[in-house]
């Protein structure tokens, strides 16, 4: 009787819990952001991923005979074994012949790898130092000034500044655009750390002599998951724009490569005649970057809603 | 008071030391030998020899700091490669357009983004509210250099209404001037009006639920005198701390937009000197538009406390 009992107020008290808060999932799929932005997101995924297979063609194939062709235009293809096959450019082509539809898809792979990439090493490495310097006070101030020092340099120009050291390349071009990111992540998982550390939990640990490798681990990185996940999602979207930028000023990716950047930065020679060089890997670059941002807000409001109030 | 002004006074010094060392480090980092680097591809022997020692390449890291750095102090910011002249010479013919361009962008931008952040914040859920909410997410997203080119293409190619690039100093004639101006202004002011009307929207918004708020309703005042003088002016420190943080989007985008619209400002001069590996010159424009920027921002934190007593330090 009485063990009926608790089991039924054990299963009601679960219910409450379940209807008072319900699983992160669950409040995830239920905001319109994160479901609209991360749908737009894994659309891009899969065209990155399936580039070859969505009727493209080489992007780095250069045709003489079909320069500057205007979107739906016709055009034959001469191919490696002398036959010609007819083909309509969505696009059209640049100034060298080159398919726009299947640079612009092509392109959206060095957009989105950037774009992670860049999110996943800032973070690695701004929440080690966050959680160090905020919990470890004696290196927090030497640490500290050289965030602020960091922060002094406008983000495009010291990216700028790195990309001019090393050999133009995807690798190069990652490591300029981590750099200014780094001390954004560490305030905020140093901020976070701030206030963690003087909780009872914490003190509880330290008290029974858990070592310090374990507090940071057990105790206080958990607390960093929510904001940092929010926090990588937009610098995400600011890296792929910082990409864009660089190699349309000619500073980035090796013009070669099909990036949306380098697209824009061939088009602009005969902008006034065929815009379309620049417009169609704009759209995509700036979809993208929305869908990234909405994704980003979405997950501020469910995962951090203290940050949500301040912006 | 005073004592406020020094601590943030010396709380700027390491934040600059730390720029100049990067700034000077740059050209000591890159691979290969900085003195072979500057002197260039068709450079003698003994060319990278005198360059070396005038540089003090012999001399140790810290030595060369002092040397580097007290010939900044001076004015002597060493001699650009590839334009043959002095770096000094150069930025001083450059900076006037893009003091103008930034200036301008920032009155408009600041005209445009307030008035509506208020607005928004004024009626939150309405019509303006959606607008501002709408355009901000689409600022951040929207790259500089795309936005210059669709305004290039509506009204330089298709209405042929503005000139497509280039600038006119303002000794030339202020209508050539500032018609010039108004597209670069434009583009640029983009994502600063993202930027400012998001913040002033929120900051307001918080500001209209506190207390004398409710009073100053309560005692009869128009919305307007309430939302003006009350509201906005307490929700002006976070508005105008933006505007400071912003200077570092302007600077960015300064570079992009110079280059779009051929401008001959320190922007395109970034560029140009990134392309030529023009070292001297990158040094001197990242140090330049660093101290710009911290020293704005330094002088917004001195102006909260003459304006506003109740910030205590």
């Amino acid at each position: 009787m009485t063990i009926a009992l608790e089991n039924e107020v054990d299963a009601a008290a679960a219910r409450a819990a379940a209807v008072a808060r319900p699983s992160v999932w669950k409040r995830l799929s239920q905001n319109g952001s994160v479901r609209i932005g991360g749908a737009m997101v894994l659309v891009m995924i899969l065209i990155g991923l399936l580039a070859p297979l969505l009727g493209t063609v080489d992007p780095v194939r250069i045709d003489p005979t079909s320069r500057n062709r205007k979107p739906m235009a016709e055009v034959t293809v001469r191919n490696d074994d002398g036959s010609r096959t007819a083909r309509t450019v969505l696009m059209g082509t640049d100034s060298l012949g080159r398919d726009i539809y299947s640079r612009v898809l092509y392109g959206a792979r060095v957009s989105l790898i950037v774009g992670i990439s860049v999110a996943a090493f800032s973070i690695i490495i701004g929440v080690f130092i966050g959680l160090v310097s905020g919990y470890i006070r004696w290196l927090d101030g030497f640490v500290m000034r050289i965030m602020d020092g960091m922060m002094a340099i406008p983000g495009i120009l010291l990216a700028i500044g790195l990309v001019s050291l090393f050999r133009a390349g995807l690798g190069t071009v990652i490591f300029a655009i981590v750099v200014p990111e780094i001390p954004r992540v560490v305030r905020l998982v140093r901020s976070v750390v701030l206030s963690v550390r003087e909780e009872p939990y914490v003190e509880a640990a330290i008290s029974v002599g858990t070592p310090l490798p374990k507090i940071l681990w057990r105790h206080i990185l958990p607390n960093t998951i929510a904001p940092v996940i929010v926090q990588g999602t937009f610098i995400c979207g600011s890296a792929i724009l910082a990409e864009a930028t660089l190699s349309f000023l000619g500073i980035g990716i090796p013009t070669d490569t099909p990036t949306w950047g380098n697209i824009m930065a061939e088009g602009r020679q005969f902008f006034r005649v065929y815009p379309h060089n620049i417009l169609y890997p704009a759209i995509f670059l700036a979809l993208t970057v929305l869908a990234v941002n909405m994704l980003g807000d979405g997950l501020r409001d469910t995962l951090d809603p203290k940050l949500s109030k301040r912006v | 008071m005073f004592a406020f002004i020094a601590r943030r006074l010396i709380a700027t010094i390491p934040v600059l030391l730390f720029v100049a060392v990067f700034v000077f480090m740059l050209l000591r980092l890159t691979p290969g030998d900085p003195a072979a680097i500057i002197a260039g591809d068709n450079a003698t022997s003994d060319q990278v020899a005198s360059i070396r020692a005038k540089l003090g390449l012999d001399e140790p890291l810290y030595t060369q700091f002092f040397i580097w750095s007290g010939k900044a102090l001076s004015g002597d910011f060493g001699e650009s490669f590839f334009f043959k002249k002095t770096v000094a010479e150069l930025i001083s013919q450059r900076i006037e357009p893009t003091a103008m361009l930034a200036l301008f962008t920032l009155i408009l931008a600041v005209a445009i983004a307030v008035p509506l952040g208020v607005l928004a914040a004024a009626k939150q859920g309405g019509w303006v509210d959606r607008l501002v909410m709408g355009f901000s997410v689409m600022g951040f997203s929207v790259p500089t250099f795309v936005i210059g080119y669709l305004l290039i293409y509506l009204f330089a190619i298709q209405l042929g209404i503005l000139p497509v690039q280039g600038y006119k100093r303002i000794s030339e004639g202020f209508d050539e001037f500032i018609i010039r101006l108004i597209m670069p202004g434009v583009t640029l002011a983009v994502v600063y009006v993202a930027l400012i009307s998001r913040i002033t929207r929120a900051s307001v918004i918080e500001t209209l639920g506190e207390d004398y708020i409710r009073t100053a309703r309560a005692k009869g005042l128009p919305g307007r005198t309430v939302l003006l003088r009350h509201a906005l002016r307490n929700a002006a420190v976070p508005i105008i701390t933006v505007i400071g943080i912003g200077i570092a989007l302007l600077i960015g985008g300064v570079v992009v937009t110079e280059s779009v619209y051929n401008i001959p400002g320190v922007g395109r001069l970034t560029v140009d000197a990134v392309l030529a590996r023009d070292f001297p010159v990158i040094q001197v424009v990242i140090l330049m538009f660093s101290f710009v920027y911290v020293l704005i921002n330094l002088l917004i934190d001195i102006a909260y406390s003459f304006f506003d007593p109740r910030i205590r330090y």
